[in-house]
């Protein structure tokens, strides 16, 4: 049985109090906390067997190559991949996106190209297409959301055409909470012979994952929103689509052979993994995967649309309060944007801080969408594996006190 | 170590066969190994019976890679090209006849790449081509 309360025991960080208070932690869509078994193993590495991979001929380095490949293979059975070969370790989906927006888009999109995306992307998710579009003379177009949230599948039909090459698509906006269709995105976009690269930071973390149900081309995410470290990010793609990009970066480890010449590339996946990667963060977004593999993702999504459910029906009477997005639970994620009458963010967010409660404020890395809805900022309070309903009960409370203070 | 290191391996390394170039190879290759830097070229001539009547490695490695190649080319001998074909990385494992780990396995490997890139006209010949998992 799914049990939050005993979740909560494997996080180390959430028991303590903040300004005397009890922690909440309601900010998992920016970074989630981390289960004690991914710190241990990360520990684990560099007490007993750190060293580098892939070129060493001792034990401790087989070790260290061995694990670091293991964790591939997790992350490639996570999201039912077709081959470990199809998973590229990155940073963070900012960087898995912006290898694919050089690496790809420099070969393959030309002055008259489309490219797609939608008004409610995060900034990771749009900026490197307008600067993709800058160097080539491409144009970017914006499939419109409507005020709750919901992409205008219609608009969306009108834009597709010929010219359109990539559709670049949040599965999960990071401040609407939607989830979109993707499958139909898909379906859609390859019939006019457009790639698809999925945005997956939010949803990956959030529910069950499978690239060859969505049948898409790309799917970037974080490891640090998913009960992972940071410093370590996946970037899957079609394995024959990997094979006709060149390197995103060149140097050490990406080579098969170098001359005063010039080089020859490594095979896949390392042809796209210059230098000595995130070893220790790779072994602990592994360990993260096998933590999430034990909850059980049509659980965690389950989990996680109770706590949605509960939210908007606890929050919804807070007096003054507007709710962004679907207000339906299952159309949407755990991450929910809000405002709170004419108070400015930042001083909902530092009185909740007050009450020892963590949320976010500000535009969450997606201005446009802000604009659009005639807003400078919003708060988010966003949910993972380990919130429980008290924690929302916390939150309303808290915002009764912001009111009586500023409102 | 010792096991490692068996007296066969040795043998092929210390005193390899066919070791040298061909002066007009049917097929002819050259291999590269990233982790290390060993190179591997393997000559090979077919006769009008479709058979291996000649066959030569040159290239600089370890050990392994040496006497892998000298027992491969040893193994190849008079063998039709379908059969050279056929050869694959458990074969070679076999005529090794020692543990060979996952860092050590391209080295094991690096004469068998090279003579099939060169049987099968192509650039790279990826032996783990369907280990997807």
């Amino acid at each position: 049985m799914y049990d939050p309360n005993i979740i909560r025991q494997d996080f180390p960080i959430l028991h303590q109090q903040i300004n005397g208070k009890p922690l909440v932690y309601l900010d998992s869509g920016a970074s989630s906390q981390k289960p004690a078994s991914v710190i241990e193993a990360m520990n684990e590495y560099y007490r007993r067997y750190h060293s580098n991979v892939h070129r060493g001929i001792y034990q401790l380095s087989e070790k260290a190559s061995a694990a670091y490949e293991t964790a591939r293979k997790k992350v490639g059975r996570f999201i039912n991949a077709r081959s470990w070969r199809e998973i590229i370790f990155t940073r963070n989906a900012t960087e898995s996106i912006n290898l694919v927006a050089f690496s790809w888009g420099q070969t393959n999109i030309k002055a008259g190209d489309v490219i797609l995306t939608s008004e409610m992307e995060h900034h990771a998710n749009l900026v490197p297409w307008q600067q993709l579009v800058a160097r080539t003379g491409a144009t970017l177009k914006y499939i419109p959301v409507s005020e709750q949230g919901y992409l205008d599948m219609a608009a969306f039909d009108e834009m597709l055409g010929p010219q359109v090459k990539l559709v670049a698509i949040t599965q999960m906006s990071n401040v609407m909470g939607t989830i979109t269709p993707i499958g139909d995105i898909v379906q859609k976009a390859h019939a006019v012979g457009a790639l698809v690269l999925v945005d997956g930071a939010q949803a990956v973390p959030h529910m069950p994952t499978d690239v060859q149900a969505f049948d898409c081309d790309f799917l970037a995410f974080s490891g640090h929103k998913m009960l992972g470290p940071t410093g370590i990010g996946v970037l899957w793609a079609r394995k024959e689509i990997l094979a006709d990009m060149p390197p995103f970066m060149t140097g050490g480890d990406m080579i098969s052979r170098v001359t005063f010449e010039g080089s020859d590339w490594n095979e896949l996946p390392w042809k796209f993994e210059a230098g000595t990667p995130a070893i220790a963060e790779a072994i602990g977004l592994g360990a993260a995967i096998d933590y999430l593999n034990e909850l059980g993702m049509p659980n965690v999504r389950r989990h996680e649309i109770e706590l949605t459910t509960y939210a908007f029906k606890r929050l919804g009477q807070v007096e003054g309060i507007r709710l962004y997005g679907p207000p339906e639970p299952t159309a949407r994620g755990g991450a929910i944007a809000f405002s709170l009458g004419n108070i400015h963010p930042h001083d909902v967010a530092a009185v909740l801080d007050g009450e020892g409660i963590a949320v976010r404020a500000g535009h969450h890395c997606a201005m446009p969408l802000h604009d659009k809805l005639g807003l400078t900022a919003t708060t988010r309070a966003s949910f993972y594996v380990y919130n429980i309903p008290e924690e929302i009960d916390r939150l309303a409370e808290g915002l009764d006190k912001v009111r009586e203070l500023l409102g | 170590m010792d096991d490692f290191y068996k007296e066969n391996i040795l043998d092929h390394y210390r005193n390899p066969r066919n070791a040298g170039t061909l002066e007009n190879p049917t097929y002819t290759h050259e291999s590269h190994n990233p982790l290390c830097g060993d190179v591997i070229r393997v000559d090979l001539h077919i006769n009008e019976d479709n058979l291996v009547d000649k066959v030569t490695f040159e290239g600089k490695g370890c050990a392994i890679s040496q006497a892998s190649a000298s027992m491969l080319t040893e193994m190849i001998e008079g063998k039709s090209l379908d059969e050279v074909k056929q050869i694959s990385k458990e074969d070679i494992l076999e005529l090794l006849g020692i543990p060979i780990g996952p860092v050590r396995m391209k080295c094991a490997l690096l004469s068998l790449k090279a003579l099939k890139a060169g049987v099968y006209g192509v650039e790279e010949f990826d032996l783990e081509e369907d280990e997807d998992w």
